[in-house]
């Protein structure tokens, strides 16, 4: 499904990624671990389209298109989600009105009618419910005053809404105390099926307990250094990212 | 002959043409001898520094309007909240559309100036309030003062609370020649009496839909209003300035208030060649509450100018400014607020903040806060941000489909929310959030 061909990128005149090379199919769960400045977050950007990195080198194929020309909106339509370290504030901007106009965009741009607003509602309902969200949460500002563990559960509860392809989750554990944890867990592990695919990006293997990956890579200094199982998880988690650095 | 010699020569003519009561006749007189005098400003003048009149006043307007221009109420519908039922004044290049109007006297009075100028019966209330507030050393004040005959006059006895909004509403068509006209609006709202007053200038070609170059006739609004608020009365005051390129408007607003009363003026600056606003406040009593807020959006090379000045000259009072504006294109705009407290207006709470973003590297805002305090125990903050749209934000949204046009405008509605918010119509509200929508070019993706 995705596949990252000697990605190579950098902002301003800062190399970041130094050649990465991944293969995600569908049905997979994969984890991003390193230490901090590895470059995870900037891979996840770039995958997502932000137009802050250059991409100097390589390509990014989705489904065995190039997306690396593509504008992020365009990237998501085609089935790609993002959920951000620390999403961002809209005041004045409903949870259900952002996530109406984001849905409704992206059946545009695959030719589908708008979905009708009772439907709407019931999807909002059933997906709200799956993250166990209050329904009076979904009325206020999208963001505003969340509290960390509100503001990741809100981005799992979009990409449910959305119904990704090829979800990306940036950090998603940080913030987060251990019943949130579970119930983020929880819902992505039911979101998960043999045609979509997730790349979990991560500091400690904590998330991994709940999100089983099956292949673990370790990103060190814009390269992915070492590819394992989930036992990688586990041995990282031990020996500590000094390890990684020590034979690198 | 320049314009102003020729409001000089038509001042003549206009006083032999209507009747007026000695009082009157002396208001004007002394009006038009300080606009000759002064003449109109220029950007010598510290207050007009950013702010120059010399293109527009080229122009050879015609100062009298002519007759009624015929305007059949579908055409305009839109422009007015016809969700719901109002009063309505309304005015076609300057002259009263009394078929497209609803006024009122059961009550309250909702009618005419002129009326309310040359009728006996109003005659005790036009000498108390008339001209009474609105500055007489200001030029551009003093030239409507002299020519004042038509506009709004709303009179809400005390402790009336007017159920329906009243809409006054300036339509300017742009058929004949250039058109300067100076409409003057008198409000008298009594003790813990209540109202919701919209007033719109439109104009009618609405050329720059669809990007076309207006072939429209320019027009000059010189207006003034004058605001009473008596004892613990609300006023909240909506400006809707949505003009055409060849329109403009200069607004000067002067509200007295006394004890204990709470005016809003919210101004929202659409459209127009150039607009200025001259919005004062002035204080009368204890434990009064005045807000200013604005919403500036526009492009081209479309002027907007907000000079705002608040007067604390009693203890125990408020004020509040919120000023955000969105410049595209070459636009300009302007925010001067002035922040006066006297020495005896002890614990006055007086805030003042602009908000800009600029999308473009060529728009351009001027931004002057001028507080002078005199008194020792006050809290008194002013604060001005110029930015460009939040790219960490922008990217959030594309990167949920949504496409960077409507990201932009959810942004930037997203800014000015906070002030939308603060309409208390909820049809007006809507209407606003449309016209933003339009000034932004996309369709919000829900009813908001």
């Amino acid at each position: 499904m995705l596949s990252i061909k000697n990605l190579h990128a950098s902002i301003g005149d800062k190399e970041i990624l130094k050649g990465i090379n991944l293969e995600v199919n569908a049905g997979e769960i994969h984890a991003i671990m390193g230490p901090n400045g590895a470059g995870k977050s900037t891979l996840s950007a770039i995958i997502a389209g932000n137009e802050n990195y250059k991409v100097t080198e390589g390509e990014i194929f989705l489904d065995g298109e190039d997306i690396s020309e593509l504008a992020p909106e365009e990237r998501a339509h085609k089935g790609v989600f993002l959920s951000f370290q620390y999403p961002v504030e809209i005041p004045g901007v409903s949870v259900t009105n952002f996530m109406r106009t984001a849905i409704n965009e992206t059946r545009k741009a695959n030719k589908l009618e708008e979905m009708p607003a009772n439907e709407m509602l019931k999807v909002i309902r059933e997906k709200s419910e799956l993250l166990e969200i209050d329904r009076k949460f979904l009325s206020r500002s999208l963001n505003e005053g969340f509290s960390g563990g509100e503001k990741k559960r809100n981005e799992i509860f979009q990409m449910a809404m959305l119904e990704p392809k090829l979800a990306i989750l940036d950090e998603t554990d940080s913030g987060l105390d251990i019943d949130a944890l579970r119930i983020v867990a929880n819902g992505v592990n039911k979101l998960k099926s043999d045609k979509n695919a997730i790349i979990v990006i991560t500091h400690y293997q904590r998330l991994l307990d709940y999100i089983v990956p099956d292949f673990v890579h370790v990103l060190y200094n814009g390269k992915i250094v070492k590819s394992g199982g989930k036992e990688l998880a586990y041995e990282l988690e031990e020996k500590g990212y000094d390890w990684i650095k020590a034979e690198n | 002959m320049e314009l102003k010699e020729k409001l000089l020569s038509s001042f003549m003519a206009f006083e032999e043409q209507i009747d007026v009561h000695s009082e009157l006749h002396d208001v004007r007189t002394s009006a038009i001898k300080n606009f000759e005098n002064k003449g109109f400003p220029t950007k010598k003048e510290e207050s007009w520094k950013y702010t120059s009149l010399n293109a527009i006043l080229k122009n050879d307007f015609t100062v009298f309007p002519k007759n009624e221009n015929s305007i059949e109420f579908k055409d305009v519908k839109k422009y007015f909240i016809h969700e719901i039922d109002t009063y309505k004044i309304v005015f076609i290049d300057g002259v009263f559309s009394s078929f497209l109007s609803s006024t009122t006297h059961e009550g309250i009075d909702v009618c005419l100036m002129s009326l309310a100028l040359y009728k006996p019966k109003y005659k005790m209330v036009i000498d108390n309030y008339f001209n009474k507030i609105a500055s007489k050393d200001e030029s551009l004040t003093s030239l409507n003062t002299a020519f004042a005959n038509e506009g709004a006059y709303i009179n809400v006895p005390k402790s009336t609370v007017v159920r329906k909004p009243i809409e006054i509403m300036y339509f300017s068509t742009g058929n004949e020649a250039a058109l300067m006209v100076q409409p003057r609006n008198l409000i008298i709202v009594g003790e813990n009496s209540h109202v919701q007053i919209i007033e719109r200038h439109q104009s009618l070609n609405e050329t720059r839909a669809n990007g076309e170059l207006s072939e429209a006739n320019p027009v000059l609004t010189n207006s003034v209003t004058e605001i009473f608020a008596q004892k613990r009365a609300i006023v909240d005051y909506y400006k809707i300035q949505n003009d055409g390129l060849e329109a403009n408007l200069i607004d000067n607003t002067y509200v007295s208030q006394k004890q204990e009363s709470n005016v809003s003026v919210n101004t929202f600056s659409f459209g127009g060649n150039l607009t200025r606003n001259n919005l004062n406040f002035y204080h009368f009593g204890e434990r009064i509450v005045s807000n200013l807020n604005g919403i500036t959006i526009i492009g081209e090379k479309q002027h907007v100018d907000h000079y705002t000045l608040v007067q604390h000259s009693t203890p125990n009072c408020e004020s509040h400014q919120d000023y955000k504006g969105i410049y595209s294109d070459r636009s300009t705009g302007v925010f001067n607020g002035k922040i006066f407290v006297e020495k005896v207006a002890q614990k006055t709470n007086a805030f003042q903040k602009s908000n800009n973003i600029l999308l473009s590297d060529k728009a351009t805002i001027n931004a002057k806060p001028q507080l002078e305090i005199f008194a020792d125990d006050v809290k008194c903050s002013h604060g001005c941000t110029v930015g460009q749209l939040d790219e960490t934000a922008m990217f959030y949204m594309q990167s949920r489909g949504i496409p960077k046009k409507e990201a932009k405008a959810l942004l930037m509605y997203a800014f000015s929310n906070a002030l939308i918010e603060s309409i208390k119509i909820p049809e007006l509200k809507q209407r606003i959030t449309k016209i933003i929508a339009m000034k932004l070019g996309v369709k919000m993706g829900f009813d908001l």
